[in-house]
């Protein structure tokens, strides 16, 4: 009742806001839409239909799907999705379980370097990760991990500091009386915290997969560096192979483009409050 | 006595080492050791040996595959070059531009944070067109933008639309005038969703009897957004612009994929990046490391400084709550 008591009364300048507001909102979605968009129009057309068309002309056929098969068998992404999948996996898992037992040790144990390990792990956070590679890159080659996918997981799962303190919140809330309770009861330090910490840190543990997920899925800068062999790229990588001599066909790349990104859209559609709530934690210490 | 105390104790010990083992005290020890060796090491190996090396390297004249003993020690003559070579420290300047860039970006994120706030149709879905760019990767976004500025193809097709003549437009990678700008611009598409999810975060957090409240005395949306919305949400947005000022200095991604830092269009780190892995001079690519590392260092000690003169007051009430909070955390310790 009161509603539509109050849109009755909506003065002049409330209209002229409630316009404003949605051409503003439909304005930056289109600003924020074209470019992909353009880029999926493009990716269905035909060489001929490419070059003789304006780009952001329709194509003739939304079902023709030659480009995709094509930039899919020249840039292996066949092999750059399983590599990407075994980077994920491996990172991920590492990450969660190097991150919770790190944050469970920080969290509950007072013990002499526990700020510093803190701020040792803060202020990691503050080089930034192109000026550093100028030497990770001397120490990947003397580890010999360079060109091969293990030492590019081993090098992503460290420094980590927004998950970090996603777990060490998101611990602060969980009542110190349930681990003293688990002690009477004969619980082992890793017994609290695998049988309680880890399945109630879930939602935290969901939030940081998906952050480091969509990270790692996306990293290409230290890739570049690292997985240079064709059968070691990841996803991100494998679009590389649209430079050079291919790179004019952009028909060719924009369906590589979009194949690329199809994991990305998906798990954003599945999972949208986790990221936004990822986005909204991360950001309150980072 | 004393010599059969001391032969007891002796004997004791090794028992005792394993009862320390078994005891409380013994198994806190041994988690902590358990749970801080690998992310230690990684942190380590990873972060502070190559910091350490950067440091190093940066008094050498060196490449990658140099032997320790042919690295030529040259004091600061890279440091000096940092400075006096056109190409590296002149290239800061354009930092000027990401950060007007940075500033605009949170602006417009600011804006349509407020919008979404209040009672929106199909919010959930404006959310998600602004936020996805953010989370497609570097190199496609590279290969999106080269194809979007292309002469004739989509920019300048909607810009046709709009009633500009082709002829009149620039080419918007290769023009001096406009390219840096043009790079910016993808920078701002591709986080302002992201800053505008973070800020929609923070206006969800204030207390919302405080809306309704003032609905009730009459207060309209723009007098919401500059009583209540802003000063609830100022620290965030002050973290936001004091980090883009950081953020520019680091500007790496939009020229590195979209022109590899043709036409006037290299950062800092983008002809780092090349002084390493391209000419693999890795002194004088660490000295420019180090040089900015120290001025960003400075700019966060700065920040620092600053948000705790703008927030002397805001600090009194959060270390109030706090102290409730480590109390309630004691009492339940």
């Amino acid at each position: 009742m009161e509603k539509t008591h109050k849109i009755k009364h909506r003065s002049v300048g409330g209209w002229i806001w409630v316009v404003v507001k949605y051409f503003s909102l439909i304005f930056f979605s289109f600003v924020a839409v074209l470019p992909v968009v353009s880029c999926v129009i493009t990716a269905f057309k035909t060489d001929e239909e490419y070059a003789s068309t304006n780009v952001m002309q329709l194509p003739e056929s939304f079902l023709n799907f030659d480009n995709f098969v094509t930039a899919f068998k020249t840039a292996h992404m066949g092999r750059a999705f399983i590599n990407s999948g075994i980077v994920l996996v491996f990172v991920l898992l590492g990450a969660i379980i190097v991150g919770t037992q790190l944050a469970y040790v920080l969290n509950r144990f007072k013990f002499p370097g526990n700020g510093l390990i803190r701020n040792l792990f803060l202020f990691a956070s503050l080089l930034p990760a192109v000026a550093m590679q100028v030497t990770v890159y001397k120490i990947m080659g003397t580890l010999g991990f360079i060109n091969h996918l293990y030492g590019y997981i081993i090098m992503s799962m460290g420094t980590d500091v927004i998950s970090i303190y996603i777990f060490i919140q998101f611990m602060e809330n969980i009542p110190v009386s349930l681990d003293e309770s688990a002690i009477i009861d004969g619980a082992s330090y890793f017994q609290i915290y695998w049988k309680i910490m880890l399945p109630l840190l879930q939602p935290a543990i969901v939030t940081s997969m998906i952050l480091k997920g969509v990270n790692t899925y996306n990293e290409y800068y230290a890739a570049s560096l690292y997985l240079q062999d064709q059968n070691i790229r990841t996803i991100a990588m494998s679009l590389y192979t649209f430079t050079g001599p291919l790179g004019s066909r952009y028909n060719l790349i924009c369906a590589g483009v979009i194949i690329s990104l199809l994991p990305a859209l998906i798990i954003f559609i599945i999972c949208q409050k986790q990221i936004y709530s990822g986005i909204t934690a991360g950001a309150v210490k980072g | 006595m004393v010599a059969k105390e001391g032969k007891a104790a002796k004997q004791k010990k090794p028992f005792n080492l394993a009862k320390w083992a078994k005891s409380r005290e013994g198994q806190k020890t041994i988690i902590i050791i358990a749970f801080i060796t690998i992310p230690l090491l990684l942190l380590l190996v990873f972060t502070y040996l190559p910091f350490a090396e950067m440091v190093k390297f940066s008094f050498y004249k060196m490449k990658y595959a140099t032997p320790v003993e042919k690295r030529v020690f040259v004091g600061w003559k890279n440091y000096i070059d940092v400075f006096k070579r056109d190409d590296c420290f002149s290239a800061l300047k354009l930092s000027l531009y990401y950060m007007v860039g940075a500033l605009l970006q949170l602006a417009i994120a600011l804006y349509l944070a407020t919008i979404l706030s209040f009672k929106t149709k199909c919010s959930g879905l404006f959310k998600g067109l602004m936020f996805f760019p953010y989370l497609i990767s570097g190199i496609a976004i590279g290969f999106i933008f080269k194809f979007f500025y292309t002469r004739g193809y989509v920019f300048d097709t909607v810009l046709q639309w709009c009633g500009f003549n082709l002829n009149d437009l620039p080419y918007w990678l290769k023009d001096q005038s406009v390219n840096n700008i043009s790079l910016v611009a993808t920078s701002v598409w591709r986080y302002f969703g992201q800053n505008m999810v973070l800020f929609i975060g923070a206006i969800m957090s204030v207390d919302k009897e405080m809306y309704e409240a003032a609905e009730l005395d009459g207060a309209n949306q723009f007098q919401q957004f500059i009583h209540i919305i802003l000063p609830s949400i100022r620290t965030i947005v002050t973290l936001n612009i004091i980090l883009s000022i950081t953020g520019s200095l680091s500007a790496f991604e939009p020229p590195y994929v979209i022109t590899s830092g043709a036409n006037g269009t290299g950062t800092y780190f983008v002809i780092m990046n090349e002084i390493a892995h391209v000419s693999q001079k890795v002194g004088l690519a660490s000295a420019m490391a180090v040089v900015l590392l120290l001025i960003i260092f400075a700019a966060t000690i700065a920040q620092k400084l600053i948000m705790k003169y703008l927030f002397r007051n805001a600090d009194e009430e959060d270390e109030i709550k706090t102290k409730k909070k480590v109390k309630v955390a004691k009492g339940a310790n």
